[in-house]
């Protein structure tokens, strides 16, 4: 089996030049997306029937924790490959992904908080979902602690990516806690197998939405990913000549 | 438009929760530019500074 | 062995150390985890006897009673198959209704009165417009989705 496109991206400086290009293909469809979703889940959607206008707020809420698990999976997955192939860049992919996942974890709890307390009637309780997705964030700081606090740039690599790769089990855990325990948060009307348990003029600003915020996560990390290995690569001649053009 | 403001009661937790989001979306937005751009700066600073000695 | 392939197994020794890990630890502790008891389990005797737990259920249609002047209210809370008596004194969430979900948080009482200090209210995963909602009571009238 022909491996060479693998090892290219591992190559800093073809990863730096294929990410610069990419990036504005990924910019301009989110933003247009993440407009688009906010217009129809906020002015076009019908109100639900029980909780009327509130539920709109399942148009931030839901994407958010969407990209919190999905950035977290990337990183995982990137420090894994980076432990496995000693790939550096699959290091910088990971290091990258980490603050945007921990944002977005902030944005899940915290529009949850303000979906919970009129709905349920409380900001938080220590239930499964809320408390694992809590834990999510608190891997993400772990993660980027890690990187901040070991000095050798390959030890922090290393110590990271096992960090990451053990929190990966939480994300099975927060997407899951719903079904395996009783939890005071609603299964899923989405991401799941099966029909989706929402109507179809509320569900396609949100399927928008969930569009808009994976594209958003690609653009973020391939700005930040090309800053990450610039750093990395500092020595190099070829950062050299990149940036005296 | 009022009505729309309003979000039927649920203005107090939707347009905080809208105001969150596309606040945290933003400032990922600034922040990666930020990050990107600091670490061209300094590498520029570098190549300068080791062809000048 | 390669190093790259000892590497991959340790990341994969890794994963599934800390997943059977976590599968033991969870099941170890299932009542811990257990964020509600429903009615059935309670009616086992699988919720603490002397300890606070939630009880979580469906508030049984025609239930609800107040006492007007106060904030003391009684319902039942059930699960289809069991059900439990509930007291409780204070403010209830906004979606609190009958034929909803709920999550009460309390004591058993030895008369199997479950005395509650925080009464949640549950919906479930069902968005729809009023009208939808309309429809489907006019066709299956206890099988629309009550949240």
């Amino acid at each position: 089996m022909d491996w060479t496109w693998f090892h290219r991206f591992g190559s800093p400086p073809h990863l730096y030049r294929i990410a610069g290009r990419l990036m504005p293909w990924f910019a301009w469809p989110t933003a247009i997306l993440i407009a688009l979703g906010l217009y129809g889940g906020l002015v076009l959607a019908p109100p639900d029937y029980q909780q009327g206008d509130g539920f709109r707020i399942i148009y931030v809420h839901a994407p958010s924790a969407w990209l919190s698990l999905m950035a977290y999976t990337t990183m995982a997955l990137a420090a894994g490959a980076g432990l496995i192939w000693r790939m550096k860049v699959a290091h910088a992919l990971a290091a990258s992904c980490a603050p945007i996942g921990a944002w977005f974890t902030v944005a899940a709890l915290g529009t949850g908080m303000l979906w919970g307390k009129p709905m349920w009637g409380t900001y938080w309780v220590w239930d499964p979902r809320l408390t694992s997705e809590l834990v999510l964030l608190f891997l993400y700081l772990g993660y980027m602690g890690l990187r901040a606090a070991i000095e050798d740039p390959q030890r922090a690599d290393r110590a990271s990516a096992v960090l990451a790769i053990v929190g990966l089990v939480n994300v099975p855990i927060v997407h899951y806690s719903v079904e395996w325990w009783n939890s005071i948060h609603q299964a899923p009307s989405v991401m799941k197998f099966g029909k989706p348990t929402i109507s179809w003029p509320m569900l396609t600003p949100l399927l928008i939405m969930f569009v808009g915020f994976t594209l958003l996560f690609a653009a973020l990390v391939l700005v930040r990913v090309r800053g990450e290995i610039l750093r990395r690569e500092r020595q190099s001649r070829w950062v050299a000549e990149v940036v005296a053009s | 438009m009022s009505d729309f403001l309003s979000m039927g009661g649920y203005a107090s937790s939707v347009w905080p929760s809208v105001v969150l989001t596309v606040g945290i979306i933003v400032w990922n937005v600034l922040a990666a530019r930020r990050s990107f751009s600091e670490a061209h700066a300094e590498a520029r600073r570098r190549v300068a500074m080791e062809q000048a000695s | 062995m390669t190093p790259r392939r000892r590497r991959l197994f340790l990341v994969i020794g890794i994963l599934a150390g800390v997943a059977i890990a976590g599968v033991l630890t969870l099941q170890a502790f299932r009542e811990n985890v257990m964020f509600f008891f429903d009615p059935s389990q309670v009616a086992k005797g699988e919720a603490p006897a002397h300890e606070r737990f939630r009880l979580g259920g469906m508030v049984e249609e025609g239930s609800v009673v107040r006492s007007p002047g106060s904030l003391q209210v009684q319902f039942t809370v059930t699960d289809f198959q069991q059900s439990v008596p509930v007291h409780y004194t204070g403010v209830l969430p906004d979606l609190f209704r009958e034929g909803q979900g709920v999550v009460a948080h309390g004591r058993l009482g030895g008369d199997g009165v479950f005395t509650a200090d925080e009464v949640l209210a549950k919906h479930d995963e069902n968005y729809m417009p009023p009208e939808v909602s309309r429809s489907l009571k006019a066709v299956h009238p206890e099988g629309a989705p009550q949240g």
